[in-house]
Order: structure tokens, then sequence, then C-alpha cells
């Protein structure tokens, strides 16, 4: 980083120059933070800054205003949902591509993380289409399924790395020794693939807890989540339990990172 | 080669002394190239085989379905005399130790080695009685608590061995255990491995391509080449008498030159070889399917001529190319025969008043000189 003592003045005008610019961009991409955190603390119902005084009232507002309260639940649900049903589909499909006499490898695997490329837009308005015919739109497995289909992309990408790295001669070895197909999976190969299922699960879960476009289209009011809730809320009426909201979300969204940083730590060790 | 298979059959043991038995199997994963072509051959129990080649000469492929990771295209495999190719490998009770020990990373030693007891019904006391008692016997008492992770590389292979005999299978199969161990070591597994085979009486079938390693531990070798058993044979047979080129080349180091025969006389063969030169070599069985011949002998078996030989010695003379100080001995290179190059062993002692370029006189014994098809 720091330049050594022998450095010309160009040199280190270029630097300082490198080094102003990056933190002008670093500062950009966390900027927002600056404008919501302090704004959600605040006791006024404008946006005002600088905040004169500070209370909890707008986090009072979230939990306690049923429509808030309840946002919040259906997000967690349908994102723990989710989870579950994307890194369950994800690690299976994983494991059979991973196999070397798995045919047309390269063409599904570009197909499962298609909606990963797919514009959101387009999916959220196929799958309210091709869910009215089932009678899916407006409800909660509705809007599990289509974040499942989001989210497995990111299970099916983190398990494959795993995986490359993962010798399937542990899985033989298992055989030899007496376990059957199942017992040789779970004692064997699903703990040391696990740190690649628990990436792809915290992605899975961040997916579905943020996503609004798909949820926007696929739920009516009593499976509202808690970005539709904001955005609407946006809309509506001009409320700082937004930025209560958004604080929230921000908070879960570094402990995920946390705990993917964690996790990528312990797998490196 | 087509008698060769026929041959390695009536070689093994009787058939009720095999524990296994390869009979007629063929291996293809593309339906049109064979990895294992027509394979037939006997373990006897309590034997240590090893089947040693180059890599792409079928050996794995036949130790894993051996093992029951692959499936013969078409043959049986006969253990204990019941077909086992369709069998799982869960359910044929085969030792099995992974080139790169394949130890589980997320288990301590002790666990490792626990393993196979869960599937055999043996649980608590008696469990860890049979771990102590398997690492006691490959010197790991003390590391039972360790990772894999955190143990050396011989360490982790003694692991992997007291895995395999934990569950007391009376066969175990090794695909190139040794191979990333450093010579020392090696050589020390080597002797361990063999002794603990001797010991609990079990029967070890052995893949690798180090003929050194085949040659210290084996009572048979199998030379894998091309997807077929070359010689199947002790060390001591095949290091003397290899049956073919391919052999000769492969078992320790062989001068192969090419020769005609003339006649035989005395029971020994008599050759001329490309330049006009008469030896005469151990008569063997010719097929008569080859026309080529080679006259086959190994570098240690070249001496210099002198006045102490006994009669009847193969004599010929050329011009040294090189020559190479090894400790014990020098090794020399002649151009002989019309310019084959010969490589002859020669204690260091006896080399005086030779030079590069210098014309050399040298002899061997018929009964060194081997004649080989092919």
């Amino acid at each position: 980083m720091w330049l050594p003592s022998y450095a010309t003045p160009s040199e280190r005008l270029s630097r300082t120059l490198v080094v102003a610019f990056a933190v002008a961009v670093l500062l950009f991409l966390i900027a927002p933070l600056f404008i919501i955190v302090p704004l959600s603390f605040s006791k006024d119902p404008f946006f005002t800054l600088p905040v004169r005084e500070y209370s909890l009232r707008w986090y009072e507002d979230l939990f306690g205003n049923p429509r808030w309260f309840e946002a919040m639940m259906n997000s967690a649900i349908a994102a723990v949902l989710t989870t579950i049903l994307a890194t369950t589909l994800g690690t299976l499909a994983a494991l059979g591509i991973a196999r070397p006499d798995f045919p047309y490898r390269r063409v599904i695997m570009a197909l499962l993380i298609s909606p990963m490329i797919v514009p959101i837009v387009i999916v959220a308005v196929g799958s309210y289409l091709f869910f009215g015919e089932f009678g899916l739109t407006n409800t909660r497995a509705g809007l599990v399924l289509a974040h499942t289909a989001l989210a497995t992309p990111f299970v099916v990408i983190t398990v494959t790395a795993t995986l490359s790295t993962y010798d399937t001669n542990l899985t033989r070895a298992a055989h030899s020794l007496g376990a059957s197909g199942l017992s040789a999976f779970f004692r064997v190969t699903l703990p040391n693939i696990l740190p690649g299922m628990i990436s792809g699960a915290i992605f899975a879960f961040a997916t579905s807890f943020d996503e609004v476009v798909v949820a926007l289209f696929l739920t009516a009011a009593e499976q509202r989540t808690l970005p539709v809730q904001m955005f609407s809320g946006i809309r509506d009426q001009i409320n700082p339990t937004i930025m209560a909201a958004a604080t929230l979300l921000l908070a879960l969204s570094i402990l995920l990172f946390a705990a993917l940083a964690l996790l990528t730590r312990k797998r490196a060790r | 080669m087509n008698a060769m298979s026929t041959d390695t059959f009536t070689t093994a043991s009787s058939s009720q002394d095999a524990l296994v038995r390869f009979s007629q199997v063929k291996k293809s994963y593309d339906g049109i190239h064979y990895v294992v072509k027509d394979l037939n051959l006997d373990v006897a129990k309590g034997e240590f085989l090893t089947m040693l080649g180059p890599s792409g000469s079928g050996k794995t492929t036949t130790l894993m379905m051996l093992g029951g990771f692959e499936r013969p295209t078409l043959g049986h495999i006969l253990l204990n005399g019941n077909p086992v190719e369709r069998l799982p490998p869960e359910k044929r009770n085969i030792g099995f130790v992974f080139q790169n020990y394949a130890l589980f990373p997320h288990m301590t030693v002790a666990e490792n080695v626990a393993f196979p007891l869960r599937y055999r019904g043996i649980k608590g006391t008696a469990a860890r009685e049979k771990v102590a008692r398997a690492l006691g016997r490959v010197g790991l008492e003390a590391l039972g608590d360790r990772r894999p992770a955190q143990l050396s590389g011989g360490q982790q292979q003694r692991v992997a061995l007291a895995r395999a005999l934990v569950f007391e299978p009376s066969l175990v199969l090794m695909d190139e255990p040794l191979g990333a161990l450093d010579k020392q070591l090696r050589e020390r597994m080597q002797i361990e491995i063999k002794q603990l085979q001797t010991s609990l009486g079990i029967t070890m079938v052995y893949v690798t391509h180090d003929q050194s390693e085949a040659l210290t531990m084996s009572d048979r070798i199998a030379v894998f080449h091309d997807g077929r058993i070359q010689q199947l044979a002790d060390p001591k047979t095949l290091y003397n008498a290899p049956e073919n080129r391919f052999v000769a080349g492969f078992i320790g180091e062989n001068n192969t030159m090419n020769c005609t025969l003339v006649g035989r006389e005395k029971g020994l063969a008599v050759v001329r070889m490309a330049d006009g030169t008469v030896l005469k070599a151990a008569d063997a069985p010719l097929t008569g399917g080859s026309a080529a011949l080679s006259l086959s002998v190994r570098p240690e078996n070249i001496r210099l001529a002198g006045n102490d030989l006994p009669p009847a010695q193969n004599l010929f003379s050329g011009q040294v190319t090189d020559m190479f100080f090894l400790g014990d001995h020098m090794r020399l290179s002649v151009a002989a025969f019309g310019g084959q190059i010969v490589t002859a062993r020669i204690p260091v002692a006896q080399v005086q008043g030779i030079a590069v370029g210098g014309t050399v006189h040298l002899a061997c014994l018929p009964s060194d000189c081997r004649l080989l098809e092919g």
C-alpha cells in the first residue's frame, strides 16, 4: 500500500491519486448507509439531516405495526422455505452434474444458472402468467417456488465449487468399508461439502429476503414481504419506518456476509 | 500372446485355494477400446500378488473391478467361488487402500478406523478395542485423537492401512499406496506392509508401477501391458526368465539386441547378431508366431573378457561410447554388433586402461542370455 522511501515525487503523486479515487468509490458505495442509518434513529417524521433528536420510535412502529411485522414474518418464512428448497435441490443438481459420466453437462449447467442471468422482470412476469394457470399467484407457495428458482443457481455454483476439490475416492472408501449409498452420502460426502452448501444457503436466504420484483407480482396483502411493504410504503406515505426496515435489512446482510467470510476462512485453514 | 492367457491359468494355484478368480474378464468404457482384454487370473489364499505395469496397462481397472467400483464388460469375477461382478463394493467385505489414502478429513484418526465397524454391528468397548489394536499394529496408538491433516504422509498411509484391516477382511486391495511417499519411507513401508500381510495371513492384491516395489513385496507378480497379463510369475523367475521383450525391458534393466536363430547345439540356441557375431543363448520354447527375435542380457551379467574365464563363454567386443561412475560400479556403454549400444556394469576396480573411444572385450554366460520373441 505505502510506497518505499526511495519513491520519486511523480510516483508519490500517482499513488495519492489512485488512493483518493479508491476512497471516493468506496464512499459512494456505502454513502446510503450514512443517510439511512441516522435517519432511522431520528425522532422527526420527516427526512431531515442532520438528525436533531434520536429515538427508537420507528423501530417500535416496525415491530408494533401489524402491517410491518406481518411483512417481516412473511419475508422470514418465505426466505427460510426458499433456503431449504434451494439448498436441497441445488446440492442434488450439483452432485449429479459433478458425476464424470453426466451427459450434456454444459447445457444443463447453463439452464440451471439461467435464472441468475434472465432479467428479473421477465422472471416475474413469466412466473405470474405461468403460476396463474395453477392458482399459485397470491400464494406463499407460489412466492417460495419462484424464489427457489432464483436462489437455486447460487447453491449449484457454490456446491459445484466445493465438489471440484472433493475427492471422490472418499465416497469409494466409504463404500469399500461397508457404507451403502445413503449412508456414505450422509456420513462422508455431506460433511465435506457442507461449507459449500452453507454458503449457497446464505446466498439463497439473502436472495429471497431482499427480492422485490417477483414478490410484487406474486403476492397479495396477506403474503406481502418486507421489501414489497417498503416499496409500497415509499409510494403511498413517506415514513421513516422504511428507514428502520432498511437498516434492519442492512444489518442482516452484513451479518450474513460476515458469516460467509468466517466460513471461507475456516475452510481455508 | 494368445498362448499366454491359458498359460497364466495353469501357473495359478489350484482352484480350491483360489480366493479370487478372474475368468475371461474384459472391460471397455466406450465399447470400442478394451482397457482389459481377456483376463484370466487366480489369486490364492494368503498370497501377495502384485499387478505391475505402466500407466494405462489395465492394472488399476482390474483392481477397481475387483473392488466393485467398476463392472466388467464381459466375464466373471469369483470371490470364494461366488460371482461378485454385480455385487456393490459395500457387500464385498474387501479392504481397500487408495492411492491418496482417502481418509475422511472431518473425522479423527480413531473415528476413521472405527468407520467400518459400525456397519458390522461392532460398537462401544468392542469397537474401541479393535480400533486400538488396529492402530497399535501400525504404531499409531497415540494419535487416535488427531485429524488426518495433522499427520505426515507416512502416518496417513498407516491410518489407511489400519482402517482397511480393522474389520479383518480376508482380502485387501492396494492401489499404488506408497506413490506419494519419499524413497526411504517407501522402502520402510514396503517391509511393514509385507510383514503385516504375512503375520495376519491376509490375501493382498497390490497395484504398482514401481518394479522394485513389486520385486520386494510380492509372492507373485502379474506384469500388465496393453490390457493383458504379459507374464505371471514369482519375482525371481520374472527377473531371471522374462518371457517376452516387454517384460525383459520393464523388469530391471536389460540389453535387448536383434538377432536371428541359426541352430541349436547341446541344449543351447545359436544366434547370429546383426554384424555376424555368433552367440549362444539359453534355449527357450518359441511359438514361432513372431519372426523377429532378440537376445536379452542384463548389464550386471556382462563382464570384461579375461584369462580367468570358463570355457563356452559368449565373447564380443565393441567401442566404448560412454562411461559413468556410479559408486560401486562403472556403467559402460559399448557400441557392439555393428552399432547397437550394449550397457554393462563393471566393478570399478576392474576398469583400468579403459577409456571412451577405446575398444573393450566383453563376455557373458550363455545361460544369462535369453532368447525373446518380438
